[in-house]
């Protein structure tokens, strides 16, 4: 299960010149590398975080970085186990992406226990930085709160004041139900009620029509990958937005909506941290990508880039692998890299940069494959991130 | 006007509507396992993935070959049940004198193979796969708007299922496969080919499966994984039915979907694990199966 996808070794007495000694480290990618999260996380996940270390050009600056990586299947205990046999016995110092928010919580807590890092890309949940932080869990890319503050408050405020919510029955459908309410209400919105169907699931259309008895305004999607789209499929398909009734995509990717096709999707409004046709560093960096796995990259190995680069230059001013420094190191550094541009971490643990607000493009507007997305409009960090002072992480709000 | 547990009964009457849809493809995956358990005793784990070649088929007809859905549903199954034909001569058939657990064990590890190999090439995101045409659009029932495409899934597995059951219970030919399952040795005596037609009926079998996917590819999305989830629930279809019973595998089919379909209403969390609770039920006072044979 666990391989071996880069291994990279310099030798520092090559470096006869440099006085200081090679600092090792050793990055483990852990996330869905068959299943429904696969196509955006899995080997692209690993192969953008190779690409931030040759970008990094860590081996001239004296870090001898390994990669390995492995695949947790979605599952909390198998992503415990394999993260508990990383930092135990394979001297793994750092484990990156690993999506799906019950097994980022497991991780994170195994993480702590050994006093080693985290940089979460992949999963949604924003308690990874609220009532289940880690002084030792950065989150990186977005979480449920931000995209209640894009999509659920866009929605609201275009008039959709009543909803219901198909909510996947996990950790992360939850907290995405539970957050994007909180935005709704707050808009002057109200909450008709909620349906949780089995992840993953096939059939929505039993859940679809218990939305459409409910007479909301809006169907909030709180689901993910696969589930959203044949949530949006099945939508169409039973006339439901054609009846009058609004869906809300609350997590999309570029993926989804690839597969959707413009067709389908086009109109549907979602939020993003990264998307790949932004501006000239997020193209080449995209070429690049898509040259290895054959689609952009989405915002969640997009993420793990980012954060593979930050805590590569933490560990170059730190010159050790000492798990703590590095950690301080990395929120005490502004986080600049060429695809989220510059931002901070907060002490609890939450990167703090802009997301952005797309409509997918109809058929007409789009001139390529992956020409799927407009911008509508950016929200700037701190509005779309809960502010630490109401999450409700103890160790941050102590000092 | 009534309500059932503050469920209004046009919502009932929908649920049980889509229950039933759902039901059409339990029944027609579980009837290509009951057909192959039945007549050959293999429990044929590759179902699930031959569910999924039989949409990813279609899906390659249409954008290699430019060939639609109508022609796909005939030549899909015919590809498919080609490719389980050369399993069968080249791997399976050599197990019959084993256990079962040794056929179990090789179509698992077969089913793995195939769904990783097509994981590889297409990744797990999806396919798109339009409706026909002839099938967009729906109808308006009142307590609910019919997809028209839903409507033919029930009507073309229903025609499917008892045509199946039809063959084999009332047919000469159907009356040769009982019998050479009874007695190979005795039914070869009499000058007919019982490893060919053995041969044909896993052919059959898995052609089953790939028309179920070929009806999926347009409703859920082409996807490598949609038959590994779909399989266990469609065991636990069979066990409840009595494996290698027909018509219970139809009835049952048909009858969970129902079940399930409820459940998603009255207690949503647990219609995944629904089918399964009937199933320990079952076992525990019909060991059978509802419509087994206690032999």
């Amino acid at each position: 299960m666990i391989k071996r996808t880069a291994l990279m070794t310099v030798a520092a007495t090559a470096l006869a010149a440099a006085p200081a000694l090679a600092t090792d480290v050793k990055l483990g990618v852990l996330n869905d590398q068959s299943g429904v999260y696969a196509d955006l996380s899995g080997e692209g996940s690993v192969v953008a975080a190779r690409m931030a270390v040759e970008d990094f050009d860590a081996e001239s600056k004296g870090i001898n970085v390994e990669i390995i990586s492995a695949d947790h299947q979605n599952k909390p205990d198998i992503a415990s186990n394999i993260a508990r046999q990383w930092y135990d016995q394979d001297g793994v110092d750092v484990i990156l992406d690993v999506p799906t928010s019950s097994t980022a919580l497991a991780v994170a807590d195994v993480t702590a226990e050994f006093d080693k890092i985290f940089i979460n890309s992949g999963a949604a949940t924003s308690d990874l930085t609220r009532g289940n932080c880690q002084p030792t869990t950065i989150h990186w890319t977005y979480d449920t709160a931000s995209l209640a503050n894009g999509t659920g408050k866009a929605v609201t405020d275009a008039g959709g004041d009543t909803w219901f919510f198909l909510t996947a029955d996990y950790a992360f459908g939850h907290a995405l139900e539970r957050d994007t309410t909180a935005v709704v209400e707050a808009n002057g919105g109200e909450v008709l009620g909620s349906v949780a169907h089995p992840f993953p699931g096939t059939d929505f259309s039993s859940f679809l029509l218990q939305a459409q008895a409910s007479g909301a305004k809006v169907i909030g999607l709180a689901n993910a990958g696969a589930d959203t789209v044949n949530s949006i499929k099945q939508a169409a398909e039973f006339g439901i937005v054609q009846a009058g009734q609004k869906l809300a995509g609350l997590l999309l990717f570029i993926n989804n909506v690839h597969s959707l096709g413009a067709e389908t999707a086009q109109g549907l409004q979602m939020t993003t941290a990264f998307y790949w046709d932004m501006n000239d560093e997020t193209r080449e960096f995209s070429e690049r990508f898509q040259a290895e796995i054959g689609a952009p990259p989405s915002m969640v190995q997009a993420g793990v880039y980012a954060g593979t680069l930050h805590y590569l230059k933490a560990v170059e001013a730190v010159g050790s692998n000492d798990s703590s420094a590095i950690v301080a190191k990395m929120k005490e550094m502004e986080t600049d890299d060429p695809l989220f541009g510059k931002g901070y971490i907060r002490k609890d643990g939450r990167v703090i940069h802009d997301m952005y607000l797309m409509e997918v493009k109809s058929p007409d507007e789009s001139t390529g494959e992956w020409d799927l997305l407009k911008q509508v409009s950016t929200i700037s960090g701190e509005d779309a991130f809960l502010p630490m002072e109401e999450g409700g992480c103890e160790f941050a709000l102590a000092d | 006007m009534f309500e059932l547990l503050g469920v209004p009964p046009q919502v009932l009457m929908g649920q049980l509507l889509i229950g039933l849809i759902n039901g059409s493809f339990y029944a027609v995956l579980s009837l290509g396992l009951a057909v192959i358990f039945g007549l050959l005793n293999i429990i044929n784990f590759t179902h699930g993935a031959q569910y999924m070649m039989g949409a990813f088929v279609a899906w390659m007809l249409l954008n290699y070959l430019g060939i639609g859905y109508w022609p796909a549903l005939v030549l899909s199954p015919l590809v498919v049940g080609a490719i389980g034909i050369v399993l069968e001569r080249t791997m399976i058939s050599r197990l019959y004198k084993l256990d079962h657990l040794y056929g179990l064990l090789l179509t698992f590890g077969l089913a793995l193979i195939i769904q990783g190999l097509f994981r590889n090439y297409y990744g797990v995101s999806g396919l798109p796969y339009a409706i026909p045409p002839a099938l967009q659009g729906g109808q308006n029932l009142g307590f609910m708007f019919l997809p028209n495409y839903r409507g033919w899934v029930i009507v073309a597995s229903v025609i499917v299922c008892f045509g199946t059951w039809f063959m084999i219970e009332k047919t000469r030919l159907g009356a040769y496969l009982r019998a050479a399952t009874e007695n190979p040795e005795l039914v070869g005596a009499f000058g007919i080919n019982v490893p060919r037609m053995i041969t044909l009926t896993y052919g059959f079998g898995v052609g089953l499966a790939a028309f179920a996917g070929v009806l999926a590819a347009p409703i859920y999305s082409v996807n490598p994984n949609m038959g590994a989830d779909l399989i266990i629930v469609v065991f636990a279809v069979v066990v409840i039915g009595g494996m290698g019973s027909i018509m219970g595998a139809i009835l049952t089919g048909f009858g969970l979907g129902i079940v399930e379909g409820l459940t998603r209403v009255f207690y949503p969390e647990g219609s995944a694990v629904v089918i399964f609770v009937i199933m320990a039920i079952v076992l525990m006072i019909k060991p059978e199966g509802l419509f087994g044979s206690s032999t």
